[in-house]
């Protein structure tokens, strides 16, 4: 089961003073795991959630300490804190972590980030041995399915922000952005944003050019490029495969016949550009020339408002490979409880005892009632003293790793299957 | 024997064909396996085939139209096998292999019956003007496949609109790099390829070009075509999308001076 709040269910100034962080892990893991209602906990703190994953002795129980933990921890009352708290148990927590790990419940759908935290809250636990074997075996699944996830559907294919959905483009077009090279005119902030993604993606060559010379050395500086006087960049133009313009000009800057002669001299190799200024600073027809590719601010947010359609349309399929996974886990889990397989013991015991005294009573009619009575119960007592070790360290191995191990041996030897 | 062989192959190709057009799609790693496994596997049978063929003929696989499917096929599979591991695009299979099929659906209809084996000079000037057309003809295919691949690829980026195909296809300079390296390669065969013909023809006794007006034009238009894409590339910088027409346009041409052969 599960208790916490998250970025859906709380605004982030509550959130905020809920944060664990990695200092404190240590104590709060041993303080939950010392507490007899709690045999496993993993502690997840993100800036956009803050939950607790435990399995419990009793879920009611459970879930109240979990939240008084929360709130007493951070010296905070109950009473402000109850319409934030979400709870999940059994199917529904296995369901909650699968898609927290494939990033279904991210503020941003597909994120990347989510699963790396969820990977260090579960090894910070293992190392303080505050997780057991099926917090174990539940966390290595949510890794699995996210992965899954990842690969089979499209959900993290796709750029949502403006900045990657042109890097995508640039890798469309130009394979290795490596041996290629960027022009920015104008020094805006989004230009420097998209500059300093495509650099990170492998864009060598930086050129800047503005207006103000000051600013674009500056710039140029801290991109590790040359910079270029406004007027030179017409003549310069063609050297860049990639031109970001973001200037504050009135009108457009490049026209179609310049870019026409650039393309002549670059020999038609292509050039995508990419125009964040408001007004535009590209003249929309340079689109119409063959090899150069034009995105204006609108066509990237189209793009990028289409892509995050297409990750809503991949969530349902994660969410079909989700539940999938969260019902074969459910029947791993449901074999580890101990409870039936005792109780068939037991009875399998019961049966084979009547029996046995019935059929040696019969021939046993110089007995009264009473001494009758007392055999009975002498040997529910012998068949009780001899199933009670064994059925007190099997409901403890259950709580061990290799507790499903045992369940089978149990079942095999006194041949519970049949 | 190379009957079964035949088959083998030519369902192997479907198979892979189907994989191929299923993986644009559903990019699960099995479906991939799939498709290269049933090219290699139709790879495979193909060789038996023409090798069993070539014993019982006792020349190699390029007198009759049947024979000439069938290595123009080969051919084509091996190349496509060269660009997957070396560009790795696994999609190019999805354009490819289905062409593959085909030749080789046409050739089950083409008459299995051994051609006539001529003397030996004239056979050496035979040969090798086939096999240089067919190495020629099967980089063209591999040119016209990243060319339909080119176009797509191109139009979902010129018109912004992004659709799944944008995501599965590889980069424009990839493909067009693709369009080049095989275009470099298989024109001047293409050439030499039709050169011997020519040579072919004289030590037959017959004109330089025996064949009627009709068949040669559509070859000449051919040459003119793939001529036209590698000169202009090297020199006015005729690339990218022009060039990836061109590679389409010429293999059309090449088809239907195929089927001019035939008939």
């Amino acid at each position: 089961m599960l208790v916490g709040v998250n970025h859906k269910t709380t605004p982030v100034e509550i959130r905020e003073k809920l944060a664990f962080n990695q200092a404190k892990l240590e104590a709060s893991l041993e303080e939950l795991v010392s507490s007899p209602e709690i045999i496993e906990n993993i502690i997840l703190s993100t800036c956009n959630r803050v939950e607790i994953y435990a399995r419990v002795e009793n879920t009611d129980r459970g879930i109240q300490l979990l939240q008084d933990f929360i709130c007493d921890y951070h010296s905070i009352s109950r009473g402000n804190l109850d319409q934030y708290f979400y709870s999940f148990c059994d199917n529904q927590a296995v369901e909650h972590l699968f898609r927290v790990s494939s990033s279904l419940d991210s503020m941003v759908l597909g994120e990347a980030q989510i699963l790396g935290q969820v990977k260090d809250a579960y090894s910070t636990a293992r190392s303080f041995s505050s997780t057991g074997m099926v917090l174990n075996q539940l966390f290595e699944k949510a890794f699995n399915v996210a992965k899954k996830v990842r690969e089979e559907t499209g959900i993290s294919e796709r750029g949502v922000s403006i900045s990657s959905a042109a890097v995508e483009l640039a890798k469309k077009i130009f394979e290795d952005l490596e041996n290629h090279s960027v022009m920015l005119v104008g020094t805006g902030e989004m230009a420097e944003l998209a500059a300093k993604h495509l650099i990170s993606y492998g864009v060598k060559t930086v050129y800047v050019a503005s207006r103000t010379y000051e600013r674009a050395a500056a710039l140029a500086q801290t991109l590790n490029g040359c910079a270029l006087d406004f007027e030179a960049f017409k003549e310069e133009m063609h050297k860049a495969d990639i031109i970001i313009t973001s200037t504050a000009a009135p009108t457009f800057i490049i026209q179609k016949e310049m870019m026409e002669k650039a393309i002549q001299k670059r020999k038609n190799k292509p050039i995508f550009l990419i125009d964040i200024a408001v007004p535009r600073d590209i003249a929309p027809e340079v689109n119409e020339l063959e090899n150069v590719y034009l995105y204006d601010i609108d066509d990237l947010q189209n793009v990028v408002n289409a892509n995050m359609e297409e990750r809503q349309k991949e969530a349902e399929n994660a969410m079909d490979i989700i539940k999938h996974e969260v019902t074969k886990f459910n029947n791993w889990f449901s074999t580890l409880d101990a409870v039936p397989t005792i109780v068939e013991m037991r009875n399998r015991a019961e049966g084979m005892r009547k029996i046995e005294v019935e059929k040696n009573l019969k021939n046993m009619d110089h007995l009264s009632t009473d001494d009758k009575e007392s055999i009975h119960l002498l040997t529910q007592s012998i068949v009780n003293k001899i199933l009670h070790k064994p059925t007190i360290n099997l409901k403890k191995k259950t709580q061990s790793q290799d507790g499903h191990i045992y369940l089978k041996a149990i079942r095999h030897l006194f041949h519970l299957d049949d | 024997m190379d009957k079964i062989s035949f088959n083998i192959a030519l369902f192997s190709y479907l198979l892979a064909s189907f994989a191929y057009f299923v993986y644009l799609v559903y990019r699960r790693p099995l479906v991939s396996t799939v498709a290269t496994g049933a090219v290699g596997l139709g790879l495979l049978f193909q060789t038996i085939s023409i090798g069993i063929r070539s014993s019982l003929t006792g020349h190699g696989p390029y007198t009759t139209s049947y024979e000439i499917a069938m290595f123009l096929a080969w051919f084509m599979v091996v190349i496509y096998f060269l660009t997957e591991w070396k560009y790795k695009i696994k999609d190019l299979g999805a354009f490819v292999i289905p062409l593959v099929f085909l030749v080789m659906l046409v050739s089950v209809f083409l008459s299995k019956e051994a051609g006539l084996v001529p003397e030996s000079e004239v056979r050496f000037w035979l040969t090798l003007h086939r096999t240089l057309s067919i190495i020629g003809f099967a980089a063209f295919s591999i040119a016209f496949a990243a060319g339909i691949m080119y176009l797509i690829q191109e139009h979902q980026v010129k018109t912004k609109k992004l659709g799944i195909m944008y995501f599965r296809m590889p980069s424009l300079e990839v493909l067009d790099d693709l369009n080049f390296k095989v275009i470099t390669i298989g024109f001047p065969l293409f050439t030499l390829g039709f050169m011997t013909g020519s040579i072919w023809n004289t030590k037959m006794d017959q004109d330089f070009f025996s064949w009627d007006l009709a068949r040669t034009m559509p070859l000449v238009m051919v040459w003119l075509i793939y001529g036209l894409v590698f000169f202009g590339r090297m020199a006015t910088g005729l690339r990218g999308k022009k060039a990836a027409q061109g590679a389409i346009l010429g293999f059309v041409a090449i088809i239907g001076t195929f089927f001019l052969h035939i008939l």
